[in-house]
């Protein structure tokens, strides 16, 4: 128990998707205009890694992992299908954006029409696909501790977005540099939130 | 019918060599169309995996750009995402395999990276604004041209990554021991992470600088 609380904290502070690994920099530089869209967005975020990275980690399980086909005959039990996870794993994602889009229209309207958009968008995002492949080279021991780090990472993806939108949203009224404005003044700010975020790399878990 | 025969279009006509150059600056996928940051920065600590990773996405922009440019008229317009993703990784999956086999240590340095190729927004970007929409040929050269553009900031940035953080260039140590002596001490802070961002932060200013155009009006 003591161990998915670990793996939950450490995705969202320590090994932060923006921060550590700048994973899902392109949808994060384009819609972090305003606080409320980064808001949908990075909620739709958490919703799909929470979904994902436990399919994935099911796969990887059963399917693609040396020896995994075991459980249909002992004859497989030398069977390597790793070098297969790439494109499972991509098709595995782009469905269940799909499907989850589709369910969310189903039985909540209000949520499809708050997240309704973004949706499609992260089918692309390299955070998804990079949560599945993180968690596959991290060889995480159960389906509980895989998904405590798809939903830790999602939420630490969240924390990352709306913080860089709030503080675009004041940057407006500072005078940047003219060749500054916009792409690069974002840039510098992501890196000097970076730095802020490595001060929890100091705790041990 | 040889009245229908145009001339053919010299293979390194203006309009192709404009296609090859203007990613290098003016529409830079990294700096200015703001296309494939989430691998560019990871992997730019070192010299060499940022000059891996460069080759790496040279060659799958390159090919399934054509791949797709020849494929352009028999895909129905509704499932092209599916289409373009699947050709996407096979080659992604063959890159991964090349560099498995011949460089194993940079293909764990890049660890997910290579995977991650498949979800670079700079491929799927041209692949939807360019091969779809044109010949081969020219498709070709869009793809090693927005490779190469990527490639360049990628290695300008593990260039000055890896001198002031680790004083070596490729691997080979450039600042002589007697500076240490004197009290030269590398700069940490240049090997983590966040650095990436702040350097890329400086030379979109340079850039910019330098090309008016572009300066956003906010």
């Amino acid at each position: 128990m003591q161990e998915i609380f670990n793996i939950f904290i450490k995705s969202i502070f320590v090994d932060n998707m923006i921060f550590a690994y700048f994973l899902g920099m392109c949808s994060y530089l384009a819609v972090s205009k305003t606080v409320k869209t980064s808001v949908g967005l990075g909620a739709a975020v958490i919703f799909v890694l929470g979904i994902t990275v436990p399919v994935d980690y099911l796969l990887n399980e059963y399917i693609l992992r040396p020896g995994a086909l075991y459980w249909l005959d002992g004859s497989f039990a030398d069977v390597d299908l790793s070098f297969l996870s790439f494109i499972m794993f991509i098709a595995i994602i782009a469905s269940m954006v799909q499907l989850v889009e589709m369910i969310v229209e189903k039985f909540s309207p209000t949520l499809y029409s708050s997240l309704g958009i973004f949706l499609p968008l992260i089918a692309v995002n390299c955070a998804i696909l990079g949560g599945s492949l993180f968690m596959q080279e991290r060889e995480y021991q159960s389906l509980a501790q895989a998904t405590s780090f798809g939903l830790g990472s999602g939420l630490g993806w969240f924390l990352a977005i709306v913080g860089i939108a709030a503080i675009r949203e004041k940057i407006r009224y500072s005078d940047v540099p003219a060749p500054l404005r916009g792409l690069g003044i974002t840039f510098i700010i992501t890196g000097l939130m970076g730095i802020a975020f490595m001060s929890f790399l100091g705790i041990k878990l | 019918m040889s009245t229908e025969i145009k001339e053919r279009e010299p293979l390194f006509s203006a309009k192709n060599v404009k296609l090859l150059k203007n990613p290098l600056n003016l529409s830079n996928p990294i700096t200015v169309q703001v296309l494939g940051i989430c691998s560019a920065l990871a992997v730019t600590a070192k010299l060499e995996p940022a000059i891996v990773m460069s080759i790496s996405v040279i060659f799958v922009t390159a090919i399934s750009n054509v791949v797709i440019s020849v494929l352009r008229n028999g895909i129905p317009p509704r499932i092209r995402i599916i289409v373009q993703l699947v050709v996407i990784a096979t080659m992604v999956i063959l890159v991964d395999q090349v560099l498995k086999a011949f460089v194993y240590d940079v293909s764990k340095q890049l660890s997910v990276f290579v995977g991650l190729i498949i979800t670079n927004c700079i491929i799927m970007g041209r692949l939807e604004a360019f091969a779809m929409a044109n010949k081969p040929w020219p498709s070709f050269l869009d793809g090693i041209g927005n490779g190469l553009g990527y490639g360049l900031i990628l290695v300008v940035i593990a260039f000055l990554r890896e001198l002031l953080g680790s004083g070596s260039i490729y691997g080979l140590q450039i600042i002589p021991h007697q500076f240490y002596e004197m009290g030269y001490k590398n700069n940490g802070l240049m090997i983590l992470p966040p650095m990436a961002l702040i350097v890329v932060g400086v030379i979109i200013w340079v850039q910019r600088h330098y090309t008016r155009d572009l300066i956003e009006k906010n």
